[in-house]
């Protein structure tokens, strides 16, 4: 559990974050979204204190972030700063390994954690380890610098827009593989982007930052439902209301009993992929299967409908 | 085939006719001193021998003129130099009178201006190859392999400057010692000195400009100022401090050679440690710190390695830079080849400053092509740092 405690920074008269506080539940992904210069990158590195606060406390499982030396909290949590930050002088490989090094780990379990990694990654450990940073595309090093992140089997993962350089399909997949890891290591992840899309995606809670102020914060639904502030709305965007709250939402939580034809969805597919079906084959009912496929009952064109309209 | 020129070529093809039809080979002399008679090619050597050369040089040329394959013209550009090597070993003791121990033969114009035109050539077909920095190395163990065999077969013991050489053999070896020692044990100093200095002028923006423009000005002080400006500080100390006179101090000699040396050096290893570290990308540092290094292992995992490279660089231009300007340290009794430069200077026995500068000039060579090497090999990523 991280539990942010009215934390300001102030360079100079500039007041960067004002007054934040916010608790982040352990095992859940937080995104950090706002405009750029809002403060989210300054937010993220207090937690990790690579800028120390002005005022307010940060408490990290009930105890305040100063009470060990920097150097030693930072080795605990996994950061991938914005901009991958490899080590231009070392091999992907020895990239990875930095913090388990730093750690003493046994170079056995090194070398077998980074091969695990880089294959978590679709990067081949034979061809990709021994290679400079300089020899990898942009979204390959992104990538890289996410493992290094993560070498050290952290608690905690800060983010800074790990997947910006990503094309829309590596995207996805690296989002997906975040949250396999995720759920496997119960890693409690900080993320900050820019990318509504991705936030709605990966979001067990997201916070709103505009000008070091934290606007709103919960969780996906409650943004679209009950915006704080104008410009909560406005990030959200007035003709994507109704589709978000459709990809928040699961298709197994529009069953109802019926039948219907055709191929069925799984029941943990999100409501909007189901209406892209239904609105694709022109029908007006799905079959939903569960994760085992045993089958579920139907979603209908007009259930789907009631869940995306405006909440009363 | 079309027929190609190559525009070094023809330059390397004027400064070898330059050699061949304008200037001496060879020069003979009655004595150290005296001014002697000029001899070309034709008349320093047997006429087959005359001729090879000649032939040999020729082919060699043809070869600089056209566009051809690096290999072969590093080749013929080895072929031609091993052979004017050769060429005037023979010559020196074909042009010596039987029985005659004045006369002296030496080396002319013509071939220096044939040396210069064929190691252009050499030089041109390496530039081309690219030769990975072991394989540098290894040319200059060749070249330097092949210069031992030549003095140690004896065939250039009838040249005015081994005969120089001859008369004081233990000397030479002696001063090649001290030269070596001030050169490097200077440099070492400097090093030694100079990158905690670097470091700490890296991290206190304050004290930057203070320490390079004192070193600035330090360099700009002429080396015999220099020696002279240190004579009493080191005599006084020699004086006062005990045991500082045991260990060689002294306000002449070789140490305020040592301490002029020293003095020089600490500029380009303090301005490129600090450019060094300056040029580290910002990223990689906040990662450093931002995966949980200590200030000491960003510096020695991180920072240091990425401006290593640059210090190389430095320590390259010190070493080569100090290895010439040891020679003056024989002007204050420091020792060095410089010792027979200034002996032969005072004697006007040209062959004797020769023994000198020769020995110097290949040591400086040797040694910048070592460093290059190893500064190749140390920055294995070329586009790496300014583009992450
Ligand atoms: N070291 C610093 N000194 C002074 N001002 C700073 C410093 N670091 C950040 N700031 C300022 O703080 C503000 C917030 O910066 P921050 O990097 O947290 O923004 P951000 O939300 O991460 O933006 P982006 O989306 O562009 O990354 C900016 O106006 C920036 O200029
Ligand atoms: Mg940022």
């Amino acid at each position: 559990m991280i539990e942010i405690d009215a934390i300001t920074k102030r360079y100079d008269e500039n007041t960067v974050v004002d007054n934040v506080s916010m608790v982040i539940e352990p095992r859940t992904v937080t995104v950090v979204v706002g405009t750029s210069g809002s403060g989210k990158t300054t937010l993220l590195r207090m937690i990790n204190r690579l800028v120390e606060p002005t005022e307010g406390m940060i408490r990290l499982d009930g105890e305040d972030n100063r009470a060990i030396p920097g150097h030693e909290l930072r080795r605990r949590i996994g950061y991938a700063i914005q901009g991958h930050g490899l080590f231009p002088h070392r091999t992907v490989a020895q990239n990875i390994a930095t913090v388990p090094g730093l750690l003493g780990w046994e170079k056995s379990r090194i070398d077998a954690k980074v091969e695990e990694l880089l294959t978590l990654f679709q990067l081949d450990a034979k061809t990709f380890g021994p290679r400079y940073p300089h020899e990898l595309s942009g979204g390959q090093q992104q990538r890289v610098g996410v493992a290094r992140a993560l070498a050290a089997e952290p608690n905690v993962l800060l983010m800074d827009e790990p997947f910006g350089a990503l094309d829309p399909i590596i995207r996805a997949k690296a989002q997906e593989d975040l949250l396999a890891i995720q759920r496997h290591f119960g890693t409690t992840i900080v993320l900050v982007t820019h990318d509504m899309n991705e936030a709605f995606h990966l979001a067990d809670k997201i916070a709103v930052m505009d000008k070091g102020r934290v606007l709103q914060y919960g969780p996906p639904v409650e943004l679209v439902r009950a915006p704080a502030a104008p410009f909560v709305e406005t990030l959200i965007g007035d003709t994507e209301r109704p589709f978000r709250l459709l990809a928040i939402a699961k298709a197994g939580a529009a069953a109802e009993p019926g039948d219907a034809d055709g191929e069925p969805i799984h029941e943990d597919r999100s409501q909007q992929e189901a209406l892209a079906d239904l609105l694709w084959s022109g029908r007006n009912a799905l079959p939903v299967i569960s994760a085992t496929g045993v089958p579920m009952g139907r979603v209908t064109l007009e259930a789907l409908l009631k869940h995306a309209a405006r909440p009363q | 085939m079309r027929i190609r020129f190559d525009k070094l070529g023809i330059v390397i093809a004027l400064i070898a006719a330059c050699g061949v039809f304008f200037s001496a080979f060879a020069v003979l002399k009655p004595n150290r001193i005296l001014q002697g008679q000029a001899k070309t090619i034709l008349e320093a050597l047997p006429a087959w021998a005359g001729w090879g050369l000649l032939v040999l040089l020729a082919v060699a040329t043809a070869i600089a003129l056209f566009r051809m394959s690096p290999w072969l013209k590093l080749t013929a550009a080895a072929a031609a130099l091993a052979a004017l090597t050769i060429a005037i070993g023979y010559a020196a003791s074909f042009l010596t009178p039987a029985g005659n121990s004045y006369a002296r033969v030496s080396p002319a114009s013509g071939f220096w201006i044939l040396l210069f035109a064929f190691a252009l050539l050499a030089a041109d077909a390496l530039t081309r190859l690219q030769p990975p920095p072991w394989m540098r190395v290894l040319f200059l163990a060749i070249t330097g392999g092949g210069i031992a065999l030549l003095l140690i077969s004896g065939s250039w013991d009838g040249l005015s400057i081994m005969k120089e050489y001859g008369g004081r053999a233990d000397v030479f070896w002696i001063e090649a010692g001290k030269h070596v020692t001030l050169a490097l044990g200077s440099l070492f100093a400097a090093v030694l000195a100079g990158l905690p200095l670097g470091i700490l002028c890296h991290r206190v923006t304050w004290l930057r400009t203070g320490v390079l423009n004192t070193l600035n000005l330090v360099q700009t002080i002429p080396s015999i100022a220099l020696f002279g400006i240190l004579i009493g500080p080191l005599a006084w100390i020699a004086a006062t401090v005990p045991g500082a006179a045991a260990l060689g101090i002294r306000g002449i000699g070789a140490a305020p050679a040592f301490v002029a040396l020293f003095l020089y050096s600490l500029l380009p290893v303090v301005a490129n440690t600090v450019v060094g570290l300056a040029g580290v990308p910002p990223e990689a540092n906040d990662a450093a710190r931002g995966i949980g290094m200590t200030d000491r292992q960003r510096l020695f995992q991180v920072e240091f390695p990425l401006a290593l490279p640059v210090i190389l660089t430095a320590i390259r231009i010190v070493l080569v830079q100090n290895i010439g300007m040891a020679t003056i340290a024989a002007l204050i009794g420091g020792g060095g080849f410089g010792v027979f430069v200034f002996q032969g200077i005072g004697q006007t026995a040209m062959d004797l400053v020769l023994l000198g500068a020769v020995p110097t000039v290949a040591l400086a060579f040797a040694a910048a092509v070592m460093l290059d090497a190893l500064i190749e090999a140390n920055s294995r990523v070329p586009n790496g740092v300014s583009a992450a």
